[in-house]
This record gives C-alpha cells, structure tokens and sequence, in this order.
C-alpha cells in the first residue's frame, strides 16, 4: 500500500518535472538553420568533388598530366589529356574530367598527386534534372577561377 | 419578412446556431492543427510551418485545399459502405455537444436539463466510429487501433464518469448552465482539484490523443484506424478529434474551472465568452504540451492506469462528496 502511494508521487513529480522541461525548450531560441535561406559556412575539411589547385605564382595549375590520378582511381571516373606545346619541355594540360556520378569520394586522387594538384572543393548544392550536369569539367572550373 | 414571420422563431435560432457551430468546429480544427505544429516545432527547437503566408499562418488552409482536392481512395477488399460511413459517424455526433454547451451566459443554443448526458452519450458514438472505420478497412492494423479504440474508452469513460458525478452530486443538476451558475463564488477546481484531474487525464485518454493515443499509433499500428483513408474522409477523422479535444476542454471548463465566469466585462452576458475561450483554450495548450512531452504508453500501463488508479480514486472522491454533501 505504501508502495503504491509513493508511486503515485514519484511518477507524478517526474511527469510535471517532464512538462517543465519541454515548457522551457518551447520558449528557449530556435536552433535550426531554414535552409535557402540561411546558410552556416561549410567545414573546412568538407569533401565535395575534386578541384584543381591554383598555384598563386603561376597562375595556374600544378598538374604535370602524370595521369596517376585517372589511374588509381577505383570508380575510374577520372579523364586526364595532357599535349605537347610547341617550344615546351612538358606537357600541358588540356583535359581534366570528372564524372560525379560514378565518384565515391574516397580521396585516392588527392592522395596520390605527385605535385598536390588536387584538392576537394566545398560545393555542396548539387541538384541537377540530367545525369550529363555531373560531368564536370574540372580544367575550365580553375580557368574560371584564374585572375 | 413574411416567410420569416411563419417560420417558428426557436427553430431560426437553431438553424443559426448550427450554422455557426459548424463554422466554428471548422475554424477550430485549423487553429488547433496550426498551434499543435507551431508548438510540437518550438518543443524540438525547430520553427514550424514557415512557409505559407506570415510564419506558415496559412499553412493549414492550404493543407485544407490539398485534402479536399485529394481523391478518397477505397481499397478493393474493404467492406465499402462502413467505410464511407465511418468518417462521418464521427464527424456529426461532435456537432450535438456543442449546441449544449454554455460559451457565456446568454451564448448557448440550447440549455438542456441533461445537457452533460447529452454530451457523454455523443462522446462515448465516436468510439463507434473507429470500430466501423477500423473494421471496414479490412486491415489487421486498423483492426487492431480499432479494437484498442473500443478497450481504452470502456476503461476510461468509467473515471471521466465518476468524476463528473462528483461535480453534479454538488451542483443537483445535469444542465450545463445550472452547473456554471452554481460555481459563482467558487470554482469547483478548488472544491474537487482529485475530481479535475482525473477529468482531465481521462479526457485526453478519451480523444486517442498521446500518450494514450494506443489506437492510431504511427510507430506500431501505422496510424491505427485511419491508416487506409485518405482525403476528406481522414480530414473527417483529423477534424473529429480537434472538436472532441475542444468539447473535453469545455466540459472541463464548464464543471471545474467556473466556465464563463471571470473579472466582470461590459456586456458581460455575452462577452462571458472571452473568458470561457481563454480557459478552453488554455487546457487545450496543455492537452498539445503533454503530447510532445511524454512518450506513449504501452497498452497494459494504459490498463492499469485506468482500473487500478483512476477508478479507485475516482470512487472515493465520490464518496467523500456524497458524505460531505449529506452532512
């Protein structure tokens, strides 16, 4: 019988401690983010596709079109074409693919570049209708970013 | 005028008061649904509907028109008419109780003399409904929110009984009016605060609202009883248990918390409903905190809750009343 009673005051004080804790958490400040139109800064050590690095000095890429990206990668969705310049040593670079549908975003790219050529971007809004808007064309995005 | 003059004037007013009984359940529904989103959102820390209009106000409207709009879908295997009557044999009986009840002194369609019969017999019709909805679906997990629908009313109509008696064996009466008249100096909440709270705890246990809404339990029964409707006729549904939430509130204003009385206002026959609104409105608040606070309960604590603590309490707070009304 005494059991009985104290479990009626055990649960009934846990229950109103209960309701004063969802009561504080309804007038305490939101902590979500709505999306389109607000925004956090991403991480810095976000993995979005890979990107070519620009070397401030040259202007340019680093890349000496070894091509060990394109051949360790395991999904094989990398493209890399280098071609002779006139009056140039080495090579130049002149292709550089990527085919985001098939990456896995492992990162074997980024490891093994001989020169650090590769880095991972920090685009994260990806949505597109086609599978061919994933076929990034990796060499015009640096062109884009050259001063 | 003249065909006005031969119509009986008792029977306008009713139409009236139909008219804007219907009206008002319609409008309650959408308030509720936006005040339990709005709240459940900044329970979790979220803000709720946003989108449509000035912080989502029109959200419900538009979910309104895409229910309408929607086709209802009726399986192959179920048995058809039950299912169509279902819904509104759970919609309409949650219109009579509001004819009875008292929104201020003067704002009542009718004043029965066993108005709060009236509204326990309409209550316990909606039961039904889920049994019919539940079985025509044809469904085992609607069969079974159906059938725990019809176990968790007969367990808990019995302390919502109880409790109320305790109120009419003061008061002397069943109308609605005669019981907030008589709670003119005093609230009844002080003179039976054991009698409040098993009316209201039974009440949400009445309306399938969590933590006792065992019949139409997402995670287990897949929405329970209404898991095969779609459209108007689960709006029907969605609408039925908004009007019985507000009809348990205001019962429990009306027994309890003094219904329409307050600090005196101008017109105060008729603005009685100001404060009658306030205390509805105020349980009902409660009624959306306790959903989002407790978790549900598993259906033999539902049981035990019932008949091992309600009742008993219930019954020997009806009889201190009766012996203390005696002497």
């Amino acid at each position: 019988m005494k059991r009985y009673f104290s479990e009626i005051y055990t649960g009934g004080k846990s229950l109103v401690l209960g309701l004063g804790v969802t009561m504080k958490a309804l007038v305490s400040p939101i902590v979500t983010v709505q999306y389109p139109r607000e925004e956090i800064d991403i991480s810095s050590n976000f993995r979005g596709h890979i990107d070519l690095v620009l070397d401030p000095k040259k202007n340019n890429s680093v890349c000496i079109t070894c091509g060990m990206c394109q051949r360790s990668c395991p999904s094989e969705c990398i493209t890399v074409q280098g071609k002779k310049e006139e009056g140039k040593k080495k090579k130049t670079l002149a292709l550089f693919e990527l085919d985001f549908t098939k990456c896995s975003l492992c990162g074997t790219c980024v490891e093994v570049c001989p020169t650090q050529a590769l880095e991972f971007s920090n685009e994260y809004n990806l949505a597109a209708f086609s599978k061919e808007a994933f076929h990034f064309d990796i060499l015009k995005r640096l062109e884009d970013r050259r001063t | 005028m003249e065909t006005i003059s031969i119509l009986p004037p008792e029977l306008i007013r009713m139409f009236i008061a139909v008219i804007v009984i219907i009206t008002f359940l319609f409008l309650n529904g959408i308030m509720m649904g936006y005040a339990e989103r709005k709240i459940a959102g900044h329970v979790q820390r979220r803000p709720g509907p946003m989108e449509v209009g000035f912080h989502g106000i029109l959200q419900m409207i538009v979910d309104g028109v895409k229910l309408l709009a929607k086709e209802l879908i009726i399986p192959i295997n179920v048995d058809r008419n039950l299912f169509r009557i279902a819904p509104l044999l759970s919609f309409t009986p949650v219109i009579l109780p509001l004819l009875v009840i008292p929104f201020s002194e003067k704002l009542q369609a009718r004043d029965l003399n066993l108005g709060l019969l009236l509204i326990v017999t309409m209550g316990s019709i909606n039961v039904m409904a889920l049994l019919v909805g539940g079985w025509g679906s044809n469904n085992k997990y609607s069969m079974f929110g159906a059938m725990r629908a019809v176990a968790q009313c007969i367990a808990y109509e019995i302390p919502i009984l109880l409790s109320m008696l305790a109120v009419i064996l003061m008061t002397n009466t069943f109308s609605l009016k005669g019981i907030v008249g008589a709670q003119e100096n005093i609230w009844f909440i002080v003179l039976q605060p054991i009698a409040f709270l098993i009316y209201i705890i039974s009440g949400v246990a009445e309306t399938n609202r969590a933590p006792f809404d065992l019949p139409e339990a997402e995670s287990e029964l897949t929405a329970g009883f209404h898991t095969e409707y779609s459209g108007m006729g689960f709006s029907l549904f969605f609408l039925a248990e908004y009007t019985n939430m507000f009809i348990v509130a205001s019962v429990a204003t009306v027994l309890f918390l003094g219904g329409w009385h307050g600090p005196p206002l101008p017109y105060g026959e008729y603005l009685g409903i100001v404060w009658f609104f306030l205390k509805v409105y105020f349980l009902l608040f409660l009624m959306i905190m306790v959903r989002w606070t407790y978790p549900r309960v598993r259906f033999d604590q539902l049981m035990n809750f019932a008949w091992k603590y309600l009742i008993p309490f219930a019954l020997v707070n009806l009889f201190i009343t009766a012996v203390v009304v005696k002497l």
